[in-house]
């Protein structure tokens, strides 16, 4: 299945469609984690009407692939009534939620409303770390309960594992509990910053030496290619694009703003203002990230790991340029290999 | 009148998310999450499957009076599709055309 989805990826990008959209539907939360990157604040969230009105553009542009997130989407009371209509609508719903309001009722419309899969963080199998990441109390067993439920009734469930410094250390108890619960396991060693750009959050990331650990654990890097970088000499990557944002993907926050990805906060548009597909089409913000080939980019171009990086151009964005290295893909090619990157030697 | 000669009808389920993307179709099981693809004349069998025309006047309709293609070859082709994606739970197959 991989193969065939990156096969209408590249269809997509050819031919210039927004094959996958992320939608916030709210930044409000009943969690408080020390990680999140979002704001807090509900004023002024897109209304149910609005709201309808964009589904169906994005289904009339193309969307195929939608996934609906926050905050916590199920603080929303329309939250149903949304995602019916997008199920009418005929999109491949993905939900990520912190699962702690899904009780019987909400299990059942889940999956009688067919959401493909659901995504659920998981930061560790201790309650007095999770709970202490989350700033809720009770969430960690709340959260595995509807994990539970999700699963008994046939839904697909992925723990999400984001690894900072108070849980370093937990993710092969976290892959077990996955593997007991019946979910699929996806780790990410990446604390990103704020999305109004302050970097204080990046505190939370851990050490180095434990960074070249994960990184460096068979278990979850299960490709050994991923320990010896690639020469930069491959034709196709050399003059390919970063990443799928802006090209077939991009993002929708709760007040209609769309930036090229969740974690690339370059405002593009507002369909409060502009009809979504203008905004595709036109925004000269999104044709400038569409305009980068890895050619293009001073620094990385010259790096030993251009072809295998990681790199994130929303991270460099957030760094003060989408054209620079991302310091903390630079820190993970690093800690991989222990070969230093274009961006260790500059001057 | 009895349908004793093997007519088939076919219609969409609801369990899948679906979009043109060009010409083709994609098209996921919400089931199992097999993704398919779908060439411009099994799309044009998926859009017409209304559950209540007899698949081969489908295949007539959508398929021989469009593309170039012989009526039986046609017609066994879109039998195995419609089998393969009534595996997945992508359409159903009926006997009977459904009552609206
Ligand atoms: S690499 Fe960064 S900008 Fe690109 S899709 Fe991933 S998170 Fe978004
Ligand atoms: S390691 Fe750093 S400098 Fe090298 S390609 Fe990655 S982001 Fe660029």
């Amino acid at each position: 299945m991989g193969s065939l989805v990156e096969e209408l990826n590249a269809r997509a990008i050819e031919l210039g469609v927004p094959l996958g959209v992320h939608l916030d539907l709210t930044w409000r939360c009943n969690e408080r984690c020390i990680h999140c990157y979002l704001d807090h604040d509900g004023a002024g969230e897109l209304s149910f009407v609005e709201i309808d009105e964009l589904l169906v553009q994005l289904a009339n542009a193309g969307v195929f692939f939608l996934t609906l997130s926050g905050g916590e989407p199920l603080l929303r009371k329309d939250f149903f009534a949304i995602l019916r209509r997008a199920r009418e609508l005929s999109f491949n719903v993905k939900l990520k939620t912190n699962a702690i309001l899904i009780g019987e009722r909400e299990t059942a419309l889940i999956r009688d409303l067919g959401v493909e899969s659901v995504q659920v963080s998981i930061y560790s199998n201790q309650p007095e770390v999770h709970d202490a990441i989350t700033g809720a109390s009770g969430s960690l067993a709340r959260s595995i309960r509807a994990i539970r439920l999700l699963v008994s009734r046939g839904l697909k469930v992925t723990i999400a594992h984001v690894i900072m410094r108070p849980n370093r250390g937990h993710y092969p108890t976290v892959r077990a509990l996955a593997a007991e619960l019946g979910a699929v396991f996806t780790i990410d060693p990446t604390i990103t910053p704020h999305i109004n750009g302050n970097r204080s959050l990046l505190a939370l990331n851990i050490a180095s030496a434990d960074l070249r650990d994960v990184l460096r654990d068979k278990s979850l890097v299960a490709d050994s290619n991923e320990f010896a970088p690639a020469a930069p000499s491959d034709e196709d990557l050399v003059n390919g694009i970063p990443c799928s944002a802006g090209h077939s993907s991009c993002y929708i926050s709760p007040f209609g703003d769309v930036y090229p990805c969740v974690q690339f906060p370059l405002p593009s548009g507002n369909i409060r203002r502009q009809r979504f597909i203008d905004i595709w089409k036109h925004s000269p913000q999104l044709a400038e990230v569409r305009s980068i080939r890895l050619r293009d980019l001073p620094v990385c171009s010259t790096c030993a790991h251009a072809t295998s990086c990681s790199r994130c151009p929303g991270l460099a964005f957030m760094e003060g340029n989408m054209r620079g290295p991302s310091t903390q893909d630079c820190e993970k090619s690093y800690a991989r290999t222990a070969i230093p990157t274009a961006n260790m030697v500059r001057h | 009148m009895n349908d004793s000669t093997g007519k088939k009808y076919i219609s969409r389920s609801q369990a899948v998310a679906a979009r043109m993307l060009g010409e083709e179709m994609m098209i996921m099981s919400i089931r199992d999450s097999a993704l398919f693809s779908l060439n411009p004349t099994a799309s044009a069998i998926w859009q017409a499957a209304d559950g209540v025309t007899p698949l081969r006047e489908i295949v007539e309709r959508a398929i021989v009076a469009h593309f170039e293609v012989e009526p039986d070859t046609a017609y066994r082709d879109a039998v195995e599709l419609v089998e393969a994606l009534a595996g997945h739970g992508i359409l159903k197959i009926a006997a009977e055309p459904a009552r609206s």
